[in-house]
């Protein structure tokens, strides 16, 4: 399973190095995205500087949807999904390699969303370790649900509009739990420790990983 | 067949119906092939070939009748099979941003072959040099064609599932996959092949299977099918028929020999 | 349907019609108002009980049978029918608790939605059952869509827990706790408890009968489907070779002369 998982994640870490969809797609998405919220809140910084642990999750959430979006994509191209499943590749590690390679892809993200939110709305970071420790687990959650509902709504016709709506209820608490530490983390919370969420993540990281990696064999044979 | 008839077929199906959403593409198929056979499927297009092929591939589910493949019931085992297995259906299933060495090191990988023969097949398809390193996407056709037949050689699986195989290839690359076929069988593959052109996989094969409706409706040996490969004596057969009646003609027919299978010729 | 099946359809049908008049009678007439809600305490017993039904019954059900389903062991369509009905009904449920805990609160924290751990835990919910109910929407054989519907159930059941610890942490951690946290509970005491109960009971079986009931109606639907795949066979019969019923392989190495008849006349007629 681990060889697999390997090679998955090579491949598809491969594929974006060629393609770039991320790099060229994707970050500035997730950047315009940061520039909206701040037109909406305002020119002031009080407001912005208390919702940027919110801000910032809700913009990584819309950019993991598009994350998920061409990761699945690359297993729906003519014949490839059938390919995938007549490799004799272990599923468990194409979920793994899968989600290892989206995660890479969305931690580097993320640094440079914290870049943008640090940047442009004037946020301070108080302490790192909440800070990473919460995106790590976050996003080892994130790319998990998204892996397993990208291969479960590939090749379906009504696609595009159906990976958002049947994903973003299930990762609510990331933004949720994301917040809360973040908020921690830049000093603008209401007191109380980051500890809890920070336990809620990577419970939630570890259910969703554990749940992919019994359940892709099954979903894989879905055609 | 040069080898000794081993346990197993390669494949044996009976009453297979299988459905793609609520059309049944397979009606109630059997047939069996050997192994080390090389067997053509033959028919009309929407006669169900292609759905054959799936069903052996564990890429279609049953939903009526038996399956097995090499020795294996497909519904219970398919994801074991599948190193064994290897298909190649209407579209190249490669990724198109990889090269066509990463493509070929990948697949052969996954089905935990042996990285050895990957030179060797594409040097034999003629996939070296700056062909190896460009990405398959930028590829045509044809080409991407001999790249999947390429890395289907190069995993050695035990049965060969091809459809359409000849489509788009040159007459170089015809005669390297029927040099590539041979070779297989030799080694104790068994091949099963969908085709329209007669002509190049006849010789090929040791049994031909004539598809229609979803089901195998015969099976002859090559050398009986051999006045099916020649578009003109079909023809000619076929002029002594008034054509707005070929329907009813052929329900009488068909429904008089079903009986006795020897009689009846139209002609 | 079996005759014992339907009649006990009939049976829990005239049982949960008078459970709820019962609970309407006891709830509306002879139990006492609350010191500090009055009358609006009266929608203890209703929304309580549907909340209930929704979540531990229904969706319970539901994911239940999913995994059954999922498990190769125990694969069988009942365990799809079964997680289907149970959702479709659990969904309206699930609507029914956000409509009447939204009733309930209006008056009490004068907006018609508060951020209530356990309302938003719910509205949650019910996002994740009309995705569910869209996916089985979609057109596919059987076996991809029972398929597709399981999992999705199973990551929704895996996630609920998850979602009511965050938002009740959410509600609860935040300090400051303002007055919409004022307690939708009331102290039940005598003859309320009573009405409580019967409460939960009319709607339990209200919901095993609409879940019967629309079982039947999945049975029936997949027995014409089933019906329509043999004319489908049929038909497709006909179009290979003309005979209205299926033939039987014929011996290999058939004449050349019928099996030339075949292939062009097959030619043909597909023209």
């Amino acid at each position: 399973m681990w060889r697999d998982t390997l090679a998955v994640a090579g491949k598809d870490l491969r594929i974006e190095m060629r393609s770039r969809v991320l790099l060229n797609q994707v970050v500035p998405f997730a950047l315009l995205v940061l520039v909206l919220f701040a037109f909406a809140l305002g020119p002031r910084s009080g407001p912005m500087v208390q919702a940027s642990a919110g801000l910032f999750w809700v913009t990584l959430l819309f950019a993991a949807v598009l994350g998920v979006q061409r990761s699945s994509a690359l297993e729906t191209g003519e014949g490839t999904r059938d390919g995938l499943r007549m490799s004799g590749l272990d599923p468990a590690g194409v979920f793994l390699g899968k989600t290892a390679a989206l995660c890479v892809q969305l931690v580097f993200l993320e640094v440079l969303l914290t870049a943008g939110v640090v940047l442009l709305y004037g946020a301070h970071i108080r302490s790192i370790g909440p800070l990473v420790v919460a995106c790590l687990a976050g996003t080892a959650g994130l790319a998990a649900v998204g892996t397993i509902y990208g291969m479960l709504s590939s090749g379906l016709r009504v696609r595009e509009t159906l990976l958002p709506f049947l994903l973003l209820p299930v990762v609510a608490p990331v933004v949720l739990a994301g917040t809360r530490a973040w908020q921690v983390a830049l000093g603008t919370g209401v007191g109380g420790g980051a500890v809890p969420y920070l336990e809620l993540l990577a419970i939630f990281a570890a259910v969703y990983l554990a749940l992919g990696v019994v359940i892709y064999g099954p979903l894989l044979e879905a055609s | 067949m040069t080898y000794a008839v081993p346990m197993d077929r390669a494949v044996l199906l009976r009453d297979a119906v299988a459905l793609a959403g609520r059309f049944p593409a397979l009606a109630g198929a059997d047939l069996t092939v050997e192994r080390g056979e090389v067997v053509v499927l033959a028919g009309p297009n929407g006669a169900g070939k292609t759905s054959l092929l799936r069903v052996c591939a564990g890429l279609l589910a049953l939903t009526r009748g038996e399956a097995v493949v090499l020795g294996r019931d497909v519904r219970a085992a398919a994801s074991s099979l599948r190193k064994q297995v290897g298909m190649l259906g209407h579209a190249a299933a490669l990724y198109d941003d990889l090269t066509v060495s990463e493509n070929a090191r990948f697949f052969v990988r996954a089905a935990g072959a042996s990285e050895d023969w990957v030179g060797r097949e594409l040097e034999r398809f003629g996939l070296v040099g700056r062909l190896a390193r460009t990405p398959v996407g930028r590829l045509s056709e044809g080409q991407r064609r001999r790249v999947a037949i390429a890395v289907l050689a190069a995993r050695r699986p035990a049965l060969w599932l091809l459809d359409e195989p000849h489509a788009g290839l040159d007459a170089d690359a015809r005669s390297l996959l029927a040099e590539t076929v041979r070779e297989a069988v030799a080694g104790g593959a068994s091949v099963l092949l969908a085709s329209h052109e007669l002509g190049v996989s006849v010789p090929l094969a040791d049994r031909v299977a004539q598809m229609a409706g979803g089901r195998v409706l015969d099976v002859l040996p090559a050398s009986r099918a051999a006045t099916l490969t020649d578009p003109a004596a079909v023809d000619r057969q076929g002029s002594q028929i008034d054509r707005e009646k070929v329907p009813e003609v052929a329900l009488e027919v068909l429904s008089s020999s079903a009986a006795e299978r020897g009689g009846a010729h139209v002609a | 349907m079996s005759h014992r099946t339907t009649l006990a359809v009939r049976v829990i049908g005239v049982g949960a019609v008078v459970c709820l008049v019962a609970t309407v009678w006891l709830g509306l007439w002879v139990t006492p108002p609350d010191q500090v809600q009055r009358n609006l305490v009266r929608l203890v017993y209703v929304h309580p009980p549907v909340a209930w039904v929704a979540l531990y019954l229904a969706f319970g059900i539901a994911c239940v049978s999913s995994v059954l389903w999922l498990w190769r062991r125990t694969r069988s369509a009942f365990f799809d029918r079964l997680a289907a009905s149970s959702m479709e009904v659990g969904t309206v449920f699930t609507a029914l608790t956000l409509v009447t805990g939204s009733i309930w609160g209006r008056p009490t924290w004068g907006v018609w939605w508060a951020w209530d751990a356990r309302l938003t835990s719910t509205a949650l919910l019910l996002v994740l059952q009309l995705g569910y109910l869209t996916l089985r929407r979609i057109p596919g054989d059987f076996d991809s869509r029972a398929r597709r519907s399981s999992i999705a159930a199973l990551v929704a059941a895996v996630d609920v827990p998850i979602v009511h610890f965050s938002v009740q942490w959410w509600r609860t951690l935040h300090q400051g706790a303002t007055v919409l946290n004022a307690n939708l509970s009331p102290t039940i005491h005598g003859s309320m408890a009573w009405t409580l109960l019967l409460g939960f009971v009319a709607f339990t079986l209200v919901f095993f009968w609409m879940l019967l009931v629309r079982y039947r109606v999945q049975v029936l639907s997949d027995a014409l489907e089933g019906t329509e795949l043999q004319g489908a066979l049929e038909e497709r019969w006909v179009e290979g070779d003309g005979l209205p019923a299926p033939g039987r392989l014929p011996d290999e190495g058939g004449t050349a002369g019928g099996a030339l008849v075949g292939v062009s006349l097959s030619e043909k007629v597909q023209r």
